[in-house]
Protein backbone atom coordinates (compact mmCIF):
# COMPACT_ATOMS: atom_id res chain seq x y z
CA UNK A 1 0.00 0.00 0.00
CA UNK A 2 0.93 3.06 -0.65
CA UNK A 3 0.21 6.85 -1.42
CA UNK A 4 0.33 7.96 -4.93
CA UNK A 5 -1.04 9.51 -8.27
CA UNK A 6 -4.47 8.12 -7.39
CA UNK A 7 -5.34 10.36 -4.35
CA UNK A 8 -5.04 13.57 -6.55
CA UNK A 9 -7.01 12.22 -9.58
CA UNK A 10 -10.00 10.78 -7.08
CA UNK A 11 -10.05 14.15 -5.40
CA UNK A 12 -10.78 15.58 -9.02
CA UNK A 13 -13.37 13.17 -9.74
CA UNK A 14 -14.84 13.60 -6.62
CA UNK A 15 -14.91 17.15 -6.62
CA UNK A 16 -16.12 17.21 -9.96
CA UNK A 17 -19.10 14.61 -8.89
CA UNK A 18 -20.08 17.15 -6.33
CA UNK A 19 -20.22 19.80 -8.75
CA UNK A 20 -22.48 17.45 -11.07
CA UNK A 21 -24.71 16.24 -8.46
CA UNK A 22 -24.70 20.09 -6.51
CA UNK A 23 -25.51 21.73 -10.11
CA UNK A 24 -27.92 19.43 -12.46
CA UNK A 25 -28.91 16.71 -9.24
CA UNK A 26 -29.72 18.47 -6.12
CA UNK A 27 -31.90 20.85 -7.04
CA UNK A 28 -33.83 19.50 -9.99
CA UNK A 29 -34.91 16.73 -7.25
CA UNK A 30 -35.75 18.99 -4.59
CA UNK A 31 -37.73 21.24 -6.58
CA UNK A 32 -40.71 19.37 -7.65
CA UNK A 33 -40.47 17.42 -4.12
CA UNK A 34 -40.75 20.71 -2.44
CA UNK A 35 -43.60 21.81 -4.86
CA UNK A 36 -45.71 18.50 -4.74
CA UNK A 37 -45.67 18.75 -1.20
CA UNK A 38 -46.58 22.99 -1.39
CA UNK A 39 -49.26 21.78 -3.95
CA UNK A 40 -50.02 18.28 -1.34
CA UNK A 41 -50.79 20.79 1.04
CA UNK A 42 -52.67 23.42 -0.81
CA UNK A 43 -54.93 20.35 -1.60
CA UNK A 44 -55.85 20.14 1.59
CA UNK A 45 -56.45 23.11 2.52
CA UNK A 46 -58.65 23.58 -0.25
CA UNK A 47 -60.42 20.14 0.91
CA UNK A 48 -60.80 21.55 4.38
CA UNK A 49 -62.02 24.36 3.01
CA UNK A 50 -64.70 23.16 0.72
CA UNK A 51 -65.88 20.64 3.37
CA UNK A 52 -66.72 23.34 5.54
CA UNK A 53 -68.46 25.24 2.94
CA UNK A 54 -70.35 21.98 1.80
CA UNK A 55 -71.48 22.14 5.53
CA UNK A 56 -72.93 26.13 5.34
CA UNK A 57 -74.43 25.48 2.11
CA UNK A 58 -76.26 22.37 3.23
CA UNK A 59 -77.26 24.61 6.45
CA UNK A 60 -78.09 27.53 4.40
CA UNK A 61 -80.08 24.79 2.30
CA UNK A 62 -82.05 23.79 5.07
CA UNK A 63 -82.41 27.57 5.95
CA UNK A 64 -83.96 27.84 2.16
CA UNK A 65 -86.21 24.89 2.05
CA UNK A 66 -87.71 25.84 5.85
CA UNK A 67 -88.59 29.02 5.14
CA UNK A 68 -90.01 27.85 1.72
CA UNK A 69 -92.16 25.31 3.80
CA UNK A 70 -93.75 27.97 5.54
CA UNK A 71 -94.33 30.01 3.05
CA UNK A 72 -96.15 28.01 1.04
CA UNK A 73 -98.18 26.55 3.97
CA UNK A 74 -98.98 30.58 4.57
CA UNK A 75 -100.03 30.73 0.67
CA UNK A 76 -102.22 27.47 1.24
CA UNK A 77 -103.81 29.28 4.12
CA UNK A 78 -104.29 32.80 2.40
CA UNK A 79 -105.55 30.65 -0.20
CA UNK A 80 -108.10 29.11 1.80
CA UNK A 81 -109.22 31.85 3.50
CA UNK A 82 -109.64 33.91 0.40
CA UNK A 83 -111.77 30.88 -1.14
CA UNK A 84 -113.77 30.95 1.63
CA UNK A 85 -114.23 35.02 1.12
CA UNK A 86 -115.04 35.03 -2.51
CA UNK A 87 -117.40 31.99 -1.91
CA UNK A 88 -119.26 34.18 1.17
CA UNK A 89 -118.90 37.33 -1.17
CA UNK A 90 -120.66 35.45 -3.81
CA UNK A 91 -123.06 33.95 -2.12
CA UNK A 92 -124.49 37.47 -0.50
CA UNK A 93 -124.45 38.73 -4.01
CA UNK A 94 -126.52 35.94 -5.22
CA UNK A 95 -128.72 36.35 -2.20
CA UNK A 96 -128.86 39.97 -2.93
CA UNK A 97 -129.84 39.83 -6.75
CA UNK A 98 -132.65 36.69 -5.95
CA UNK A 99 -133.68 39.79 -3.23
CA UNK A 100 -133.98 42.53 -5.89
CA UNK A 101 -134.90 40.34 -8.55
CA UNK A 102 -137.86 39.00 -6.39
CA UNK A 103 -138.87 42.67 -5.44
CA UNK A 104 -138.40 43.83 -8.88
CA UNK A 105 -141.14 41.18 -9.32
CA UNK A 106 -143.53 41.93 -7.27
CA UNK A 107 -143.15 45.79 -8.10
CA UNK A 108 -143.59 44.73 -12.22
CA UNK A 109 -146.63 42.62 -10.73
CA UNK A 110 -147.68 45.16 -8.57
CA UNK A 111 -147.46 47.96 -11.10
CA UNK A 112 -149.18 45.38 -13.69
CA UNK A 113 -152.52 44.65 -11.32
CA UNK A 114 -152.98 48.66 -11.10
CA UNK A 115 -152.55 49.35 -14.93
CA UNK A 116 -155.14 46.46 -15.27
CA UNK A 117 -157.39 47.77 -12.70
CA UNK A 118 -157.05 51.55 -14.22
CA UNK A 119 -158.11 50.11 -17.68
CA UNK A 120 -160.50 48.16 -16.59
CA UNK A 121 -162.43 51.26 -14.59
CA UNK A 122 -162.14 53.19 -17.40
CA UNK A 123 -163.62 50.46 -19.41
CA UNK A 124 -166.23 50.03 -17.03
CA UNK A 125 -166.54 53.99 -16.63
CA UNK A 126 -167.06 53.89 -20.44
CA UNK A 127 -169.14 51.46 -20.16
CA UNK A 128 -171.10 53.05 -17.54
CA UNK A 129 -171.66 56.17 -19.70
CA UNK A 130 -172.20 54.57 -23.01
CA UNK A 131 -175.13 52.52 -20.62
CA UNK A 132 -176.34 56.05 -19.27
CA UNK A 133 -176.57 57.33 -22.86
CA UNK A 134 -178.19 54.71 -24.41
CA UNK A 135 -180.62 54.89 -20.89
CA UNK A 136 -181.16 58.74 -21.31
CA UNK A 137 -181.00 58.77 -25.31
CA UNK A 138 -178.93 61.49 -25.61
CA UNK A 139 -175.14 61.69 -25.57
CA UNK A 140 -173.75 62.82 -22.36
CA UNK A 141 -171.13 65.51 -22.50
CA UNK A 142 -167.62 63.93 -21.09
CA UNK A 143 -166.33 66.81 -19.96
CA UNK A 144 -169.72 68.30 -18.12
CA UNK A 145 -169.98 65.36 -16.43
CA UNK A 146 -166.49 64.42 -16.01
CA UNK A 147 -166.70 64.92 -11.95
CA UNK A 148 -169.42 62.30 -11.96
CA UNK A 149 -167.75 60.15 -14.07
CA UNK A 150 -164.54 60.24 -11.75
CA UNK A 151 -166.42 59.37 -8.40
CA UNK A 152 -167.91 56.43 -10.38
CA UNK A 153 -164.78 55.47 -11.74
CA UNK A 154 -163.02 55.71 -8.09
CA UNK A 155 -166.03 54.21 -6.63
CA UNK A 156 -165.66 50.94 -9.09
CA UNK A 157 -161.71 51.33 -8.65
CA UNK A 158 -162.23 51.08 -4.96
CA UNK A 159 -165.70 48.87 -5.18
CA UNK B 1 1.53 -7.87 -17.65
CA UNK B 2 0.58 -11.42 -17.92
CA UNK B 3 1.29 -13.11 -14.40
CA UNK B 4 0.91 -16.66 -13.69
CA UNK B 5 -2.01 -18.00 -12.02
CA UNK B 6 -1.49 -18.39 -8.44
CA UNK B 7 -1.39 -21.63 -7.00
CA UNK B 8 -0.56 -21.30 -3.16
CA UNK B 9 -3.22 -19.30 -0.61
CA UNK B 10 -0.34 -16.78 0.53
CA UNK B 11 -0.01 -16.23 -3.55
CA UNK B 12 -3.41 -16.14 -4.19
CA UNK B 13 -4.22 -13.50 -1.51
CA UNK B 14 -0.91 -11.11 -2.57
CA UNK B 15 -2.38 -11.42 -6.34
CA UNK B 16 -5.59 -10.12 -5.16
CA UNK B 17 -4.52 -7.37 -3.38
CA UNK B 18 -2.33 -6.10 -6.00
CA UNK B 19 -3.48 -2.98 -7.50
CA UNK B 20 -3.42 -2.97 -11.52
CA UNK B 21 -0.91 0.00 -11.87
CA UNK B 22 1.00 1.48 -13.88
CA UNK B 23 4.71 0.48 -12.53
CA UNK B 24 5.49 -0.91 -9.93
CA UNK B 25 5.72 1.70 -6.42
CA UNK B 26 8.93 2.66 -4.91
CA UNK B 27 8.34 3.93 -1.14
CA UNK B 28 5.35 4.59 0.48
CA UNK B 29 4.80 7.94 -1.49
CA UNK B 30 5.31 7.77 -5.52
CA UNK B 31 3.34 10.00 -7.26
CA UNK B 32 4.65 8.45 -10.82
CA UNK B 33 2.39 5.82 -10.04
CA UNK B 34 -1.40 4.91 -10.34
CA UNK B 35 -3.99 2.64 -9.50
CA UNK B 36 -5.72 2.57 -13.10
CA UNK B 37 -8.56 -0.01 -11.33
CA UNK B 38 -9.10 1.78 -8.40
CA UNK B 39 -9.69 5.10 -10.71
CA UNK B 40 -11.23 3.12 -13.37
CA UNK B 41 -14.17 1.99 -11.22
CA UNK B 42 -14.82 4.93 -9.35
CA UNK B 43 -15.33 6.67 -12.54
CA UNK B 44 -17.77 3.91 -13.71
CA UNK B 45 -19.27 4.35 -10.86
CA UNK B 46 -19.39 8.12 -10.38
CA UNK B 47 -21.30 7.84 -13.98
CA UNK B 48 -23.17 5.48 -12.48
CA UNK B 49 -24.71 7.63 -9.75
CA UNK B 50 -24.48 10.86 -11.68
CA UNK B 51 -25.52 9.66 -14.75
CA UNK B 52 -28.89 7.49 -13.08
CA UNK B 53 -30.05 10.48 -10.85
CA UNK B 54 -29.38 13.15 -13.81
CA UNK B 55 -31.84 11.12 -15.66
CA UNK B 56 -34.28 11.05 -12.70
CA UNK B 57 -33.46 14.67 -12.22
CA UNK B 58 -34.55 15.10 -15.67
CA UNK B 59 -37.47 13.69 -15.27
CA UNK B 60 -38.28 14.40 -12.37
CA UNK B 61 -42.18 15.97 -11.86
CA UNK B 62 -44.41 17.60 -9.48
CA UNK B 63 -46.67 15.54 -9.93
CA UNK B 64 -47.31 11.94 -9.64
CA UNK B 65 -43.68 10.38 -9.33
CA UNK B 66 -42.14 7.39 -11.27
CA UNK B 67 -41.02 3.92 -9.62
CA UNK B 68 -37.34 5.47 -10.10
CA UNK B 69 -37.95 8.69 -9.16
CA UNK B 70 -39.89 7.68 -6.02
CA UNK B 71 -36.28 5.69 -5.25
CA UNK B 72 -34.05 9.14 -6.04
CA UNK B 73 -36.70 10.86 -3.79
CA UNK B 74 -36.07 8.81 -1.04
CA UNK B 75 -32.39 8.79 -1.25
CA UNK B 76 -32.71 12.45 -1.65
CA UNK B 77 -35.32 12.94 1.29
CA UNK B 78 -32.96 10.92 3.60
CA UNK B 79 -30.15 12.51 2.74
CA UNK B 80 -31.99 16.06 3.59
CA UNK B 81 -33.07 15.00 6.62
CA UNK B 82 -30.06 13.91 7.90
CA UNK B 83 -28.34 17.69 6.41
CA UNK B 84 -31.19 19.12 8.32
CA UNK B 85 -30.87 17.23 11.39
CA UNK B 86 -27.04 18.24 11.60
CA UNK B 87 -26.98 21.49 10.26
CA UNK B 88 -29.31 24.64 10.74
CA UNK B 89 -28.02 27.43 8.31
CA UNK B 90 -28.16 27.53 4.67
CA UNK B 91 -25.52 25.82 2.70
CA UNK B 92 -25.61 24.61 -1.21
CA UNK B 93 -23.07 22.64 -0.99
CA UNK B 94 -23.61 20.83 1.99
CA UNK B 95 -26.64 18.53 0.89
CA UNK B 96 -25.34 17.78 -2.45
CA UNK B 97 -22.38 16.85 -1.10
CA UNK B 98 -23.70 14.45 1.37
CA UNK B 99 -25.97 12.67 -1.30
CA UNK B 100 -22.37 12.18 -3.39
CA UNK B 101 -20.11 10.81 -0.77
CA UNK B 102 -23.43 8.83 0.26
CA UNK B 103 -24.46 7.18 -3.18
CA UNK B 104 -20.72 6.97 -4.47
CA UNK B 105 -19.51 5.12 -1.30
CA UNK B 106 -22.07 2.95 -1.32
CA UNK B 107 -21.61 1.74 -4.83
CA UNK B 108 -17.45 1.34 -3.91
CA UNK B 109 -18.61 -1.14 -1.48
CA UNK B 110 -21.35 -2.47 -3.12
CA UNK B 111 -18.70 -3.59 -5.77
CA UNK B 112 -17.41 -6.13 -2.72
CA UNK B 113 -20.28 -8.47 -2.75
CA UNK B 114 -19.48 -9.54 -6.48
CA UNK B 115 -17.58 -12.95 -6.12
CA UNK B 116 -14.39 -11.93 -5.70
CA UNK B 117 -12.68 -13.79 -8.37
CA UNK B 118 -15.33 -12.56 -11.08
CA UNK B 119 -14.34 -9.64 -12.44
CA UNK B 120 -10.82 -10.10 -12.19
CA UNK B 121 -10.95 -13.84 -13.96
CA UNK B 122 -12.94 -11.64 -16.68
CA UNK B 123 -9.77 -9.52 -16.76
CA UNK B 124 -7.40 -12.13 -16.82
CA UNK B 125 -9.19 -13.60 -19.40
CA UNK B 126 -8.66 -9.97 -21.58
CA UNK B 127 -5.08 -10.32 -21.06
CA UNK B 128 -4.80 -7.92 -17.19
CA UNK B 129 -3.07 -9.45 -14.69
CA UNK B 130 -4.41 -7.92 -11.46
CA UNK B 131 -7.45 -6.23 -10.91
CA UNK B 132 -9.22 -4.80 -7.50
CA UNK B 133 -12.34 -4.28 -8.01
CA UNK B 134 -13.85 -2.48 -4.76
CA UNK B 135 -12.55 1.22 -4.92
CA UNK B 136 -13.17 1.78 -1.34
CA UNK B 137 -10.18 -1.24 -0.17
CA UNK B 138 -7.89 1.40 -1.92
CA UNK B 139 -6.40 3.48 0.88
CA UNK B 140 -6.06 6.67 -1.93
CA UNK B 141 -9.52 6.58 -3.26
CA UNK B 142 -10.58 6.96 0.74
CA UNK B 143 -7.91 9.40 1.55
CA UNK B 144 -8.69 11.82 -1.52
CA UNK B 145 -11.97 12.02 -0.42
CA UNK B 146 -11.59 12.71 3.64
CA UNK B 147 -9.13 15.21 2.45
CA UNK B 148 -11.36 17.06 0.19
CA UNK B 149 -13.74 17.24 2.97
CA UNK B 150 -11.04 18.30 5.17
CA UNK B 151 -10.17 20.88 2.40
CA UNK B 152 -13.55 21.86 2.91
CA UNK B 153 -13.58 21.96 6.71
CA UNK B 154 -10.83 24.57 6.29
CA UNK B 155 -12.34 26.75 3.68
CA UNK B 156 -15.57 27.23 5.92
CA UNK B 157 -14.33 27.79 9.03
CA UNK B 158 -12.14 30.54 7.54
CA UNK B 159 -14.95 31.22 5.60
CA UNK B 160 -17.70 31.49 8.52
CA UNK B 161 -14.93 32.55 11.49
CA UNK B 162 -12.57 34.50 9.76
CA UNK B 163 -9.39 33.55 9.90
CA UNK B 164 -8.64 35.39 13.17
CA UNK B 165 -11.77 33.46 14.18
CA UNK B 166 -10.71 30.08 13.03
CA UNK B 167 -6.60 30.47 14.58
CA UNK B 168 -8.64 31.41 17.90
CA UNK B 169 -10.17 28.37 18.03
CA UNK B 170 -7.21 26.36 17.98
CA UNK B 171 -5.01 28.33 20.07
CA UNK B 172 -7.46 30.13 22.64
CA UNK B 173 -9.48 27.26 23.64
CA UNK B 174 -10.24 24.69 25.96
CA UNK B 175 -7.91 26.48 28.41
CA UNK B 176 -8.21 30.08 28.48
CA UNK B 177 -7.30 32.56 31.27
CA UNK B 178 -7.85 36.16 31.47
CA UNK B 179 -4.21 37.43 31.84
CA UNK B 180 -3.01 38.06 28.60
CA UNK B 181 0.61 36.78 29.35
CA UNK B 182 -1.09 33.30 31.21
CA UNK B 183 -3.20 33.02 27.69
CA UNK B 184 -0.22 33.32 25.49
CA UNK B 185 1.82 30.57 27.60
CA UNK B 186 -0.97 28.28 27.19
CA UNK B 187 -1.17 28.49 23.58
CA UNK B 188 0.95 25.48 22.31
CA UNK B 189 -1.24 23.35 25.25
CA UNK B 190 -4.57 24.73 23.06
CA UNK B 191 -2.65 24.45 19.79
CA UNK B 192 -1.69 20.59 20.33
CA UNK B 193 -5.33 19.54 22.10
CA UNK B 194 -7.12 21.27 18.83
CA UNK B 195 -4.91 20.48 16.14
CA UNK B 196 -5.02 16.71 16.85
CA UNK B 197 -8.78 16.20 16.38
CA UNK B 198 -8.63 18.61 13.30
CA UNK B 199 -5.99 16.52 11.85
CA UNK B 200 -7.33 12.83 12.93
CA UNK B 201 -10.58 14.05 11.34
CA UNK B 202 -9.74 13.18 7.65
CA UNK B 203 -7.79 9.95 8.73
CA UNK B 204 -9.66 8.66 11.06
CA UNK B 205 -12.39 9.11 8.23
CA UNK B 206 -10.51 7.31 5.44
CA UNK B 207 -9.12 4.56 7.49
CA UNK B 208 -12.29 3.76 9.18
CA UNK B 209 -13.87 3.48 5.52
CA UNK B 210 -10.59 1.81 3.93
CA UNK B 211 -10.14 -0.34 7.48
CA UNK B 212 -13.80 -1.79 7.13
CA UNK B 213 -13.87 -2.77 3.23
CA UNK B 214 -10.31 -3.79 3.26
CA UNK B 215 -11.29 -6.50 6.02
CA UNK B 216 -14.68 -7.24 4.66
CA UNK B 217 -12.74 -8.16 1.32
CA UNK B 218 -10.12 -9.86 3.33
CA UNK B 219 -12.64 -12.62 4.78
CA UNK B 220 -14.07 -13.13 1.26
CA UNK B 221 -10.39 -13.74 -0.11
CA UNK B 222 -9.88 -15.76 2.83
CA UNK B 223 -13.31 -18.05 2.26
CA UNK B 224 -12.06 -18.24 -1.72
CA UNK B 225 -8.52 -20.11 -0.16
CA UNK B 226 -10.62 -23.02 0.25
CA UNK B 227 -11.45 -23.94 -3.09
CA UNK B 228 -7.69 -22.98 -4.59
CA UNK B 229 -7.44 -26.13 -6.46
CA UNK B 230 -10.60 -25.98 -8.87
CA UNK B 231 -12.19 -28.89 -10.19
CA UNK B 232 -9.97 -31.10 -9.21
CA UNK B 233 -10.39 -31.23 -5.67
CA UNK B 234 -14.41 -32.68 -6.29
CA UNK B 235 -12.75 -35.95 -6.01
CA UNK B 236 -12.14 -35.91 -2.28
CA UNK B 237 -14.58 -35.90 0.44
CA UNK B 238 -12.75 -33.19 1.90
CA UNK B 239 -13.12 -31.39 -1.52
CA UNK B 240 -16.90 -31.23 -1.48
CA UNK B 241 -16.71 -30.33 2.24
CA UNK B 242 -14.63 -27.17 1.73
CA UNK B 243 -16.70 -25.94 -1.49
CA UNK B 244 -20.04 -26.26 0.58
CA UNK B 245 -18.37 -24.61 3.63
CA UNK B 246 -17.08 -21.45 1.15
CA UNK B 247 -20.50 -21.58 -0.42
CA UNK B 248 -22.61 -21.13 3.23
CA UNK B 249 -19.79 -18.98 4.66
CA UNK B 250 -19.98 -16.68 1.72
CA UNK B 251 -23.38 -15.94 1.78
CA UNK B 252 -23.56 -15.46 5.38
CA UNK B 253 -20.82 -13.03 5.13
CA UNK B 254 -22.02 -11.66 2.37
CA UNK B 255 -24.87 -11.14 3.93
CA UNK B 256 -23.83 -9.62 7.04
CA UNK B 257 -21.67 -7.04 4.44
CA UNK B 258 -24.87 -5.54 3.48
CA UNK B 259 -25.05 -4.07 6.55
CA UNK B 260 -21.43 -3.28 6.84
CA UNK B 261 -21.34 -1.54 3.56
CA UNK B 262 -24.59 0.67 4.01
CA UNK B 263 -23.08 1.80 7.39
CA UNK B 264 -20.03 2.64 6.05
CA UNK B 265 -21.21 4.74 3.39
CA UNK B 266 -23.69 6.15 6.37
CA UNK B 267 -21.19 6.86 7.99
CA UNK B 268 -18.67 8.57 6.12
CA UNK B 269 -21.72 10.68 4.81
CA UNK B 270 -23.11 11.95 8.32
CA UNK B 271 -19.32 12.21 10.04
CA UNK B 272 -18.44 14.48 6.76
CA UNK B 273 -22.06 16.67 7.48
CA UNK B 274 -21.26 16.91 11.14
CA UNK B 275 -18.02 18.00 10.50
CA UNK B 276 -18.73 20.60 8.23
CA UNK B 277 -21.70 21.84 10.60
CA UNK B 278 -18.94 22.50 12.96
CA UNK B 279 -16.69 23.72 11.15
CA UNK B 280 -19.44 26.30 9.84
CA UNK B 281 -21.01 26.88 13.35
CA UNK B 282 -19.67 29.59 16.05
CA UNK B 283 -18.93 28.53 20.22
Amino acid sequence: MNINLTLVVQMLVFIVLIWFTMKFVWPMILGPMEERSRKIAAGLTAAAKSEKDLGEAETRAKEIIREARDKATQIIDQAGKRSNEMIDEAKGTASAEAQRLVAQAHEDAALESTRAREGLRREVGKLAVDGAARLLGREIDPKTHAELLDSLAAEISNG
Amino acid sequence: MAVEQPTTANEYILHHLTFLSNKEPHGVLDFSVIHLDSVFFSVVLAVVFGGSFYLAARTATAGVPGKFQNFVELVVEFIDTQVKDSFHGTNKLLAPLALTIFCWVFLFNAMDVLPVDLLPALAHGAGIGHLKVVPSTDLNVTFAMALTVFVLIIYYSIKCKGLGGFLAELTLQPFTAKNPVVKTLLVPANLLLEIVPLLARPISLSLRLYGNLFAGEMIFLLLATLTLHGVEQLSTFGGWFFLTMQFLLSFVWAVFHLLVITLQAFIFMVLTVVYLAMAQEHH
